[in-house]
Order: structure tokens, then sequence, then C-alpha cells
């Protein structure tokens, strides 16, 4: 079977993704999975700077879901690039480093530094976090923005761009014509809905943070509808996620136009879910006499509706 | 290590306690005391996330090698009421042996553990861990009422030093276990030197922890904190902690604990 994808100029040996912000810098998960087995790994959102991310209680279940305002606690891009690349090299993983900054030229700076270290494959641009107020979705819920961001990273860097957009807009094919227009290589979708929970006995947010962002199953139906989007509108490879928890899941965003998938809160409940993931895909492909991934990308079949 | 562990039994303590054993020798073999298992107590998505677990008890076969181990559970929410309720014969999803263990002393040094309610679930690994090292050792152990206290029997066969403490006073001394506690550590001469491990409520764990100050002691806590993945992928179960006078800064109790120094937590912001 025939797994492979590629990202614009990005190629994968499988369309599966560590989503970013669910699989620490990788390297926390070495014992469990062999990294070198995933299409790739998107790693925790890091600014220049470290960050000590917001008060606990961070995260809080909600029914099939989860709503998570962690803050982007982070080590910086320096201490990610000296501490946690050199064993991502040695575990052969394809790393795409998910990047967030609080004005454009940061984004610009983190894209230089990045570009010229080794083993980095892609830059994803987090323009979406819920959860901070300083940057981030600032730019990604205004076209002009999303567009003057990533048509700057554009500019500074080789590498390829994948501006990860979030759902809390009305049109987000619109975010993903935007991000086309400026140079980017893809596009990921969806980060988290904004999102709240309250504890009625003591009348208090469940999170410190007040508000925080919705993941899993309960948001995959809203997800794989964005995503069906965005393919309508775009001829940019679309890499899916929301709530992704088996193999069908992700044929599921596959069909409806996700040339690869992200997995995030699935891994926490399943860390091992990605061998399972990869064989349910490839009896699929056997089931519909197919031989590759390709062959299900955007093949949606609307007739008669 | 992630295992579908076979629900050996489940034994009901009382309305609200529960021991389950499960049949998982590839944990239970690695298992240090103070360590946990990370369990979906049942399939689906409501509740999505596992739920972090002290390891109770390490079993062992018929070979005397780990065939399994037991959880002490106290049903509070959706989670423990499903593994308040597991059936024998049903598997659970368990991923472990997790986390920091405690620092195990040698003699002539002692041991005191302080447990408050379900806190006692890493101590009778703890106390068969010292015993082996023929540490002497100690249990304070308060719960609400008698009937929250459990396994006193089995502690006290490892040779450990009972003092119990009930709300009510129903057993042991009346009030919080910490009074009597407070009390062996102003008589205790300076030496042996004195461990002390404790979990339980906050507002006890943080009391051991001035006490043990105070007393110039060393202690270690088992925090538990809200946890989504058990293996430092999502910084969710963050405790802020100051080590040597530096910065606070969060870390991860499922990788940086659940065992912490207990001088390194700052309190103040520990959830109650």
């Amino acid at each position: 079977m025939d797994l492979s994808v590629s990202l614009g100029p990005l190629r994968l040996k499988n369309p599966l993704i560590a989503a970013s912000g669910c699989f620490g810098y990788g390297v926390e998960y070495a014992d469990l999975v062999d990294l070198s087995t995933l299409g790739a790994v998107a790693v925790k959102g890091l600014f220049l700077e470290p960050r000590e991310g917001h008060p606990p209680p961070r995260i809080v279940e909600t029914p099939s879901g989860m709503l998570n305002a962690i803050g982007l606690q982070g080590i910086g891009v320096r201490r990610f690039v000296a501490e946690m690349m050199p064993d991502l090299r040695r575990l052969g993983a394809t790393v795409i480093v998910n990047i967030c900054g609080s004005t454009r030229d940061e984004y610009v700076e983190l894209a230089r530094i990045l570009s010229d270290v080794e083993g980095v494959a892609a830059l994803e641009l987090n323009i979406s976090c819920p959860n901070i107020k300083e940057g981030g979705i600032q730019f990604g819920c205004s076209l002009t923005g999303t567009h003057g961001v990533v048509s700057a990273v554009r500019k500074a860097t080789a590498l390829p761009v994948i501006p990860k957009l979030t759902p809390n807009v009305t049109d987000v094919a619109a975010f993903a014509r935007a991000a086309e227009e400026a140079g980017a290589d893809a596009v990921s979708l969806v980060n988290t809905f904004l999102a709240m929970a309250i504890d009625v006995e003591t009348r208090r947010p469940k999170l410190s943070n007040v508000m925080g962002g919705l993941s899993g199953p309960a948001i995959r139906p809203i997800a794989v509808r964005m995503v069906y989007e965005c393919f309508q509108s775009t001829r940019l490879p679309i890499v899916g996620m929301g709530g992704i928890a088996s193999a069908a899941d992700a044929l599921e965003f596959a069909i409806a136009g996700a040339t690869a998938v992200q997995v995030g809160t699935a891994n926490f409940v399943d860390p091992l879910i990605w061998t399972k993931l990869r064989a349910g895909i490839e009896d699929y492909l056997g089931r519909h006499g197919l031989t590759r991934w390709m062959d299900v990308v955007g093949t949606l079949d609307t007739a008669g509706r | 290590m992630d295992v579908e562990a076979v629900v050996r039994s489940n034994t009901r303590l009382s309305d609200d306690y529960n021991v389950v054993a499960l049949d998982a020798p590839a944990v239970a073999e690695r298992a240090r005391p103070g360590q946990f298992v990370m369990i979906k107590p049942a399939r689906g998505t409501d509740p999505l996330l596992r739920r972090p677990f002290s390891i109770f008890e390490v079993v062992t076969g018929s070979d005397g090698r780990p065939a399994g181990l037991t959880l002490l559970n106290k049903r509070v929410g959706v989670g423990t009421t499903l593994l308040y309720e597991v059936e024998p014969g049903r598997r659970v999803a368990c991923l472990g042996p997790l986390g920091r263990p405690f620092t195990l002393v040698d003699p002539p040094a002692e041991a005191w553990m302080v447990a408050g309610g379900v806190g006692l679930a890493p101590f009778a690994t703890l106390a068969a861990a010292l015993r082996a090292r023929g540490v002497r050792a100690a249990l304070f152990y308060g719960g609400r009422r008698n009937a929250d206290l459990f396994f006193t029997d089995r502690f006290a066969r490892l040779g450990v030093d009972l003092t119990l403490a009930t709300e009510d006073g129903s057993r042991g001394r009346r009030g919080l276990v910490t009074a009597p506690l407070a009390e062996a550590l102003a008589a205790r001469p300076a030496a042996p030197p004195l461990a002390l491990y404790a979990c339980g409520p906050t507002p006890m764990m943080r009391e051991v922890a001035r006490l043990a100050a105070a007393h110039g002691r060393r202690a270690e806590v088992s925090l538990e904190q809200v946890m989504g993945c058990g293996l430092g992928g999502c910084y969710s179960c963050v405790v802020r902690i100051r080590r040597g006078g530096g910065t606070p800064h969060f870390v991860r109790s499922c990788v940086e604990g659940p065992v912490f120094d207990a001088g390194d937590i700052v309190w103040e912001e520990l959830a109650p």
C-alpha cells in the first residue's frame, strides 16, 4: 500500500501526523512510539522565548471531548533546537515545528532561526490558539492578518509553510484562500473551538483561564464540514484534524478533502493509536480495491444530494 | 507499557471505596512505590480521558513473580464510578508504570508515612519496599470516620507502627492526623534520620510539609493533579515548584512527579 502524501514540497511517508500541543515535543513518546513511523510530528507550539502558560486547572472533560487552556507553556525555540532537535533527528522523526508569535516580526524571526536547523521539515503557523490574548489568533481571525503573517514568513523561509486555521470564524474557506494567495504550501485545520464549562455548584469557571479550546470527537462533524468547505474553495493541500480517533475517522477527513490528517486528543487516550490507524487504513484500501491513500482523498460522492 | 488488563476482582470496601485487581504482569514487574497507571475504565468517549491511579499493591502469582496490581479507588466522579462498578472479567486499558517514585531510605533512617483518605493508595507498596530494606516504618492514617479506614491489619502485619485519627472520633484520635504527627515529631530525638512521605488532601500535605521543614526533616508528597495523558504530552497536570531559591515555574506532575520534595512545592498555588 502506498500511504505517502505530498503537502506542496513536503513529502511524508504516510498521512498520519501527531497534532501540535498533543504530543509534547515528540521525545516524550519515544519509549512507546517509533517516531520514524509517523508521517510527521507537529511539536508543541513555540514562541521565541520560554512561556509559563496558564495556572491549573488547564483541562476539563466535556461530553466526548475536552477543553484545554494550557496557554502555550513552552521552552522557547532556542532551547527546543538545542535540547530536542538532536533527539528528534536521532529518532528519525519528520518534524513540523509549530510556531507562534505576538507580532508578525516574531513569526519571521522564528522562521529564520528554524530555516537553518537540520531536520526541520516544515513550519506550521499557529495563528489560531484561542487561549492567549496577545498573539496568534489575532492574525487568524482577520483575513488581512492571515495574509500578512503568511506572506511575511513565506519571504523569510524556504521551508514549507502551513498556517493552522481557527474554526472560530464565519467562513473558514476565505482564510484558506487568503493563505493560498499569501504563498502557503498547505493549510491545517481545525484548531480548537473556543468554549467554556461552569461548575454550577460554585458558579466558577472550570478552567483557570475561564475559556478554553474544545477538542475531541465532539467537534469532528464540524471539522469535517470545514475541511470540505476549504477543499472546494482552494487548491492547497489540506491537513485535516478534529476528533480523529479511528481509521474511519481519518478516512472521513480524507474523503472530505484532507491530504493528511493530524491526531491530537485521541493520542492522550491511546498513545499507541498510530499502528491501529495505519492498519485500519490499509484494511480499508484493500477492501475497496485501492492501493494508494491518495485514491481516497477528495472523493466525496454527492450525486443526487 | 499499555496493556488491556483483565479485571481479576473488584472488592467493594464500602459505598465509596473499592479495590480493583488487574492482571498486568508487565506493568507490575516494573512498578516502583509511588508510581501510577493511567486507566481507561470503559470504552467509548464519555468519559473520554484516562484517569491516573496510584499502584496500590503488586500481586504476585503462584511462581512468586509479579502477576498484577491493585488500585484503591474512591468514587467521586464519572470515571471512578465506572471503576467502582467494573465487573470481573472486563478489560481495562492500563498504561504504566509512570512517574517519579518515592525515594527509599536505608537503615538506620526511619520512615513515617502520612495518609489521608484514599491517599493511603501509594503506601502499601512503599511499606513493603521499606520492610524489605529493613527500614523501621510508621503510618499516620486519617479519615472522616472509622468506616473510611482500610487495610490497617495489612500495615500492622508489615511491622508498621500505626497511628489512626478520624474527624468524628470513631476510631483513633479525634481530629486530623496531622495533630498526632506534630506531637510525634516534637517528641522525637534528632537521630536517627527520619524521612516523611505524605499523600492525601492538599491541606494535609501542606501541613506535613510545614511540620517537616520546622523539624528539619525531608518530606516527599505524592500529588494528584488533573491529568490528560500521563506521559508529558499535554501539559495539563502542572504544579508550580521552586527549587533552591530559584524562580517558581510549572512542571508536569506526570513526569517530574507525582512524587515531589515537599519543600519545592509552591503550596499557596496548589488547588485545595
